[in-house]
């Protein structure tokens, strides 16, 4: 009976997933599109809803919410469902969508799809081999097989994301590192711009005037007959296509100007907006929450940093070491138990909430940034297919954040994953990744004030 | 070759409606065999008579401005877009038949570029609401162009045409339905080609052969001279 009850409320919440997952795809990503394929939709509300679900079970883990055997079966339903919805059926979508992009394989669609499928299928197997991820006890098919790669792809994801979110979050709050532009460099570049654009006009006007009277003389010259008509011809001509071409490639060097200096406008243009918005309140906020960030940005590149030179693995989660903390040093006596539930769930939320807000947000801005109307179904799916690796690797990750008693369910579920290692490749990546943005940011930085000192 | 005067037409409509396409084949005569994102805008010119086959006729340069990107642009672009639509002489709006969005997504390229008329005529809109009575008295011509007619079945044609045809009212303007990958479309003597030679000629006119003066705000005595010699002609 309980388990009856039990799973309604899940499907309840499910379906709630679901419906979001649909607003958000209609609202925000393709509210500038047309739906076509409401297949694209339908998968990545799915795989958003199956995703929301897990973390909805580690929360019911925290709180006790319904029976343990429910919760069980719910997480291995859960599981079953994301892993063939990542493994199968999002690539082989991704395939159909790429295949019928392209004008030469239209006819054979589903046999291309397939076998792009079955390409990723086995490069999805190979990149089991050089990771220590499994013992040797498992089969060939089983489930631990499928979750270890998945965890490794959807670890790096997020290792990568969050390192160039460290460094690149204060980066754009702190107002220290925004660059003077005044009105006069942005007026001085549009006027070369549109300088360009007349030396465009000037030549094409050149070249379609010439061939205008290159394609007049011809006619009158097809009435020429006789040796020497076809001579004269051929010579005159061949001067004149010589002349366009010289003209043809100053043009296309001018057009390649013309658009350098529009994406210098927009530059401009974003870091003088920026400078507006940073004097507003909203603006001196954020600005003290750079500096904040940028604090606990360096913390964490440390602390990765010692993680991985003296080969350590943290075993307790920060809960119930803060909770040791507070009863052994401050010598404050209160109830370890009951504390440690409550603040383990509004820490487990606060991570699951700021980490799906942060992860959609991300999502919409490289949405709108690359998409176009002939790829945006594919790029739809490929973002479900990340935000589904991300959040299952977060589960696997966020392990290390609840106390050991909640701990049990996930490794149960997951099977015997070598957890540890995950958590040293998460450190790893995180240091590059936030060493390198903020190499890449650095050269970014110092090159265009360079760029404006030429003007 | 003396140098001719010019107009400026824009070209705009969502990325990926085959605007460089028809930019391509209007002033080559040619299909585009690449077509790939406009970044910024690219221009071409078109040499094309006026009143032709009349004693009248003269030869101008039509310059065809095709402003990249999509409505949806962050602000820094489309505050940099905005110096492409100075001293407009006519706009050529371009849509997919086979995608309503874009369709709709004109009224608000139309605002766009009209809001950034510099001269006192230009179109006054109230909080970026679309009002047709103001494209009414519209001094700037417009031109409707549906593309990839081709990829529309045959039973679709009539609702899409329907469609289109309340478009051209809203705009007050003429619409013209054909595919870029097709030069058959715009061949001499097709209706199209009247529409497209009409448009032209309607958007030379407005520039150089009316009288009223507040239509040239802008513009320096010495354009005031060469108009009235023209005149004279």
């Amino acid at each position: 009976m309980s388990f009856l009850v039990d799973s309604v409320i899940m499907f309840t919440s499910q379906v709630l997933f679901f419906g979001f997952g649909w607003l958000f795809f209609m609202r925000q990503l393709f509210k500038d599109y047309e739906v076509r394929q409401y297949i694209v939709q339908v998968v990545f509300s799915v795989t958003f809803a199956f995703s929301c679900t897990m973390f909805e079970l580690i929360i019911f883990e925290i709180l006790g919410a319904l029976s343990t055997s429910s919760r069980y079966f719910h997480w291995k339903l859960n599981l079953y469902v994301i892993l063939l919805v990542l493994i199968f059926v999002v690539p082989f979508y991704i395939g159909y969508f790429v295949v019928s992009n392209i004008r030469l394989l239209q006819r054979q669609k589903l046999l291309f799809a397939c076998m792009v499928w079955f390409t990723f299928m086995y490069f999805f197997w190979k990149l089991g081999d050089p990771f220590p991820i499994l013992s040797p006890k498992h089969g060939i098919l089983s489930i631990e097989q499928l979750i270890s790669r998945v965890g490794v792809i959807g670890v790096t994801l997020m290792a990568l994301l969050s390192g160039f979110g460290a460094v690149n979050c204060p980066y754009t709050y702190m107002s220290y590192f925004l660059r003077n532009v005044t009105d006069s460099d942005i007026l001085a570049l549009e006027r070369r711009l549109l300088q360009t654009m007349d030396m465009i006009l000037s030549k094409k006007k050149r070249i379609a005037m010439t061939r205008r009277q290159m394609y007049q003389r011809g006619e009158d010259q097809n009435r020429q007959t006789g040796f020497w008509g076809m001579i004269k011809s051929v010579t005159s001509t061949q001067s004149g296509s010589e002349n366009l071409s010289l003209i043809q490639q100053e043009v296309d060097a001018l057009e390649e100007l013309s658009r350098q200096l529009f994406l210098e406008t927009v530059d401009l243009q974003a870091t003088k907006e920026r400078i507006e918005y940073s004097k507003t309140f909203q603006g001196k906020y954020f600005n003290v929450l750079g500096y904040f960030f940028s604090i606990y940005c360096v913390w964490k590149i440390f602390m990765a940093t010692i993680n991985i030179v003296f080969d350590r693995v943290g075993k307790t989660d920060p809960v119930t070491r803060g909770i040791e903390i507070t009863v052994n040093y401050l010598g404050i006596q209160f109830d370890v138990k009951f504390w440690s539930q409550h603040i383990s769930f509004i820490l487990v939320g606060i991570i699951i909430v700021t980490s799906i807000r942060g992860l959609l947000i991300t999502l919409t801005k490289f949405f709108y940034a690359i998409s176009s109307n002939k790829s945006s179904n594919v790029i739809v799916l490929v973002l479900a297919q990340i935000m589904g690796m991300y959040f299952v690797s977060s589960v696997l990750l966020m392990r290390m954040s609840m106390p050991l008693e909640y701990r049990s369910i996930v490794t149960e579920v997951l099977g015997e994953l070598q957890f540890n290692f995950y958590h040293r490749w998460f450190d790893v990546i995180f240091l590059v990744s936030a060493l390198s943005s903020i190499l890449f940011l650095y050269l970014a930085h110092k090159q265009s004030p360079e760029k404006h000192m030429a003007l | 070759m003396a140098s001719l005067d010019r107009v400026k037409v824009l070209v705009l409509g969502d990325s990926g409606v085959g605007k460089s396409s028809l930019v391509h084949l209007l002033c080559q005569n040619q299909v585009l065999g690449n077509p790939s994102w406009t970044v910024g805008c690219s221009v071409d010119v078109r040499v094309q008579d006026y009143k032709e086959g009349t004693p009248e006729e003269k030869t101008y340069y039509i310059e065809l401005w095709d402003v990249g990107g999509s409505i949806g642009s962050a602000s820094s672009i489309k505050s940099t877009r905005a110096v492409f639509y100075n001293s407009v002489n006519g706009i050529m709006l371009v849509h997919d038949l086979t995608n309503k969005k874009s369709s709709q997504n004109l009224y608000r390229w139309s605002l766009e570029a009209l809001n950034k008329d510099s001269s006192p005529t230009g179109v006054i809109v109230s909080n970026g609401d679309y009002d047709r009575e103001q494209f009414a008295e519209n001094p700037v011509p417009l031109l409707l162009i549906g593309t990839k007619f081709d990829q529309i079945p045959e039973n679709k044609r009539n609702e899409v045409l329907t469609r289109t045809a309340f478009l051209s009212e809203d705009f007050n303007a003429e619409e013209i339905n054909l595919d870029c990958t097709n030069p058959r479309y715009l061949a001499a003597g097709t209706s199209n080609a009247v529409k497209l030679s009409r448009f032209f000629d309607k958007v030379i006119e407005k520039r150089y052969f009316t009288r009223d003066p507040s239509q040239m705000p802008g513009f320096t005595d010495r354009k005031r001279f060469n108009f009235k010699s023209l005149h004279y002609d």
